[in-house]
């Protein structure tokens, strides 16, 4: 009973993890109807970029914060230069770019970082907590990702930024006309998405160690997090993230162990798929023809 | 029609003549050529002509090419046998996997073909098949010797093997393409719903096509394997799907022709930009991506095409 209650806690930590990628994909899925792809690889060289920082000599916050501003001005740039063009693309041409995004990301993290496994530090102490149920990591990175997605959700519901933000994700014509400036919306999107994803590569380096390909497997499970939530809700999304979080370590743990940890993402997403396409908490989409 | 058969024709004569000119290595990289081009083939016809996406083709060319391998060391099949069978197990697993994705849109297809494609060598490492598998060491098997005591060496014979098969599918995949079926699978990517009321039944035709598709990836995979003479996970990574779909596009999604020059440009490009550092395929890849996407969507296929319509006009 006690590793099961074990398990739980640290599927939850790791859960937070998928709920932040997967809220990260959400945002821009919502505003743009694409899926990055790339959003793993973004992540990846944010916290390369933290780790950067703290070899300088900042305080770990202090880096975080770095991390998440630089990554903020990057997603924006992505935006601009390279996704404004294929806004209304077909499907082919936005997952080319996506993909040629990954690819670029993840050589560059090769080149200028090397491709050998670094560790990364944790800002909070090395002991169990609460009668060994759980790591100090695994509770302080749980505090942090739920901090940021609280946050979030703050900004989308409190502030006249975040109401402009989801007038233009919802109905671009319409906020166009009262005024909102839809293209910089967007931009501002790709900018949050990409500091989250910070956040969340700097949570879980220290436990699963830094390299270029270190989000691949994390890009996954957050992808079955949000469609498992529902890939137009960022509520949902959340809450797919720390489902697919407690569902991997059940899963890992009692049924098909870890070596199949990848393979239990993709049943995921194929069940949801298959039985429920619009996920928990997603709303149907209807289209006219 | 005809001048593009003549065409055809000289370009198999130009592949015809290596055979006998060329040495060992290079001889081996124009094998891959052709197997990449098949491979690459399958992805045409499902997502240049079906307009469906897959960032997974990477997965059945690794169950074509265990199919072989496994038959090949397990059960001593004869290589040409296993043909047959990896095609089979590729289209069945391909009709599955396709099966619940493909009644959504374009996206979800890519997804759940990614995810695939990341868990494959997982699947492939799992200890449950590791009998026949081999594990993370995977299976080597033996090159094929040239039947009726021809006087060539296997690399020799490999190649000439390699390109009869891929001239057979690339007939059939014409074939295919040009007739009332193609003309369904076109009609499906650009106008779904007209099709729809033409009386075509959309789920089963993008299912059969994914099957198809999978199929000649897989069968691609399992002479791949016969020409590497050797199968492990690792060279099934998802880096393989994506250079797969890299190809694709460089060659121009919706071209028959351009899928030799997509396979052309995934089997040399890496070779050169490997020189320059280990992370330059990768930036190349991508960079060669991102440009076809601004500026040539056609591909170079696609290109060519329209050079050569200019010309004959």
């Amino acid at each position: 009973m006690e590793g099961f209650i074990h398990q739980i806690v640290s599927g939850i930590a790791t859960g937070g993890i998928y709920a932040s990628v997967a809220l990260a994909l959400v945002m821009i899925y919502q505003a743009t109807h694409h899926v990055n792809f790339a959003q793993g690889e973004m992540a990846t060289f944010s916290t390369y970029i933290a780790l950067v920082l703290i070899n300088l000599g900042l305080p770990y916050w202090v880096a975080l914060v770095g991390a998440f501003a630089i990554s903020f001005v990057v997603g924006v740039l992505i935006e601009r230069v390279l996704m404004r063009p294929v806004t209304n693309a077909p499907v082919l041409t936005s997952v080319g770019v996506f993909i040629g995004l990954l690819l670029i990301v993840n050589s560059m993290i090769g080149w200028i970082f090397d491709y050998t496994i670094k560790q990364f530090p944790s800002p909070f102490p090395d002991k169990s907590l609460m009668g060994g149920f759980v790591s100090g990591h695994e509770l302080g990175s749980t505090g942090v990702t739920l901090a940021v997605l609280i946050l979030v959700y703050l900004f989308f519901r409190h502030t006249r930024l975040g109401l402009a933000m989801r007038a233009a994700a919802f109905n671009p014509t319409s906020s166009r006309l009262v005024g909102v400036r839809v293209g910089w919306m967007l931009a501002l999107g790709w900018g949050l998405a990409a500091g989250i994803g910070a956040v969340a590569g700097c949570m879980v380096a220290p436990v699963v160690f830094l390299d270029p390909n270190m989000m691949a497997g994390i890009l996954l499970y957050a992808f079955a997090g949000a469609l498992l939530g529902g890939i137009d809700s960022p509520l949902g999304a959340v809450l797919g993230g720390f489902l697919v979080g407690i569902i991997e370590n059940l899963g890992g743990a009692y049924i098909v162990g870890t070596e199949l940890k990848l393979t239990m993402a993709l049943i995921i997403i194929i069940a949801v798929l298959t039985l429920k396409p619009s996920g928990l908490m997603g709303r149907k989409v209807y289209s006219r023809v | 029609m005809k001048t593009s058969w003549i065409v055809a024709f000289l370009v198999l004569l130009a592949a015809v003549v290596p055979t006998m000119t060329f040495s060992g290595y290079h001889l081996f990289q124009l094998t891959m050529v052709a197997v990449y081009a098949i491979a690459i083939l399958g992805l045409a016809i499902l997502t240049g002509i079906n307009g469906q996406i897959s960032l997974g083709h990477g997965a059945f060319y690794a169950i074509g090419a265990y199919t072989t391998a496994i038959l090949m060391a397990s059960w001593d099949v004869p290589y040409w046998a296993t043909l047959p069978v990896s095609a089979a197990v590729c289209a069945t697993v391909g009709f599955l996997v396709g099966l619940p994705a493909l009644r959504l849109g374009g996206l979800y297809l890519a997804l759940t073909t990614f995810a695939l494609a990341v868990a494959i060598p997982q699947i492939l490492k799992h200890k449950l098949f590791e009998t026949w598998t081999g594990g993370v060491q995977g299976l080597v098997i033996d090159k094929p010797e040239a039947p009726f005591g021809l006087k060539l060496s296997s690399d020799q014979w490999l190649y000439l093997f390699t390109l009869g098969v891929g001239v057979i599918l690339y007939v059939l995949a014409i074939n295919l393409t040009h007739g009332r079926i193609g003309r369904a699978m076109r009609a499906v990517r650009d106008q779904p719903v007209a099709a729809e009321a033409m009386g075509i039944n959309l789920a089963m035709l993008k299912t059969r096509t994914f099957a198809v598709s999978a199929m000649y990836t897989g069968i691609a995979g399992s002479l791949g394997a016969m020409v590497v003479a050797f199968v492990a996970p690792d060279s099934f990574t998802v880096f393989l799907s994506i250079t797969f779909f890299v190809g694709l596009v460089a060659g121009g999604a919706a071209s028959i022709g351009g899928t030799i020059v997509g396979a052309i440009f995934i089997e040399f490009v890496p070779n050169l930009a490997d020189l320059v550092s280990k992370a330059a395929p990768g930036a190349i890849y991508g960079v060669i991506l991102i440009a076809m996407m601004f500026l040539m969507p056609q591909g170079a296929g696609g290109f060519i095409g329209m050079v050569w319509r200019r010309l004959v006009r």
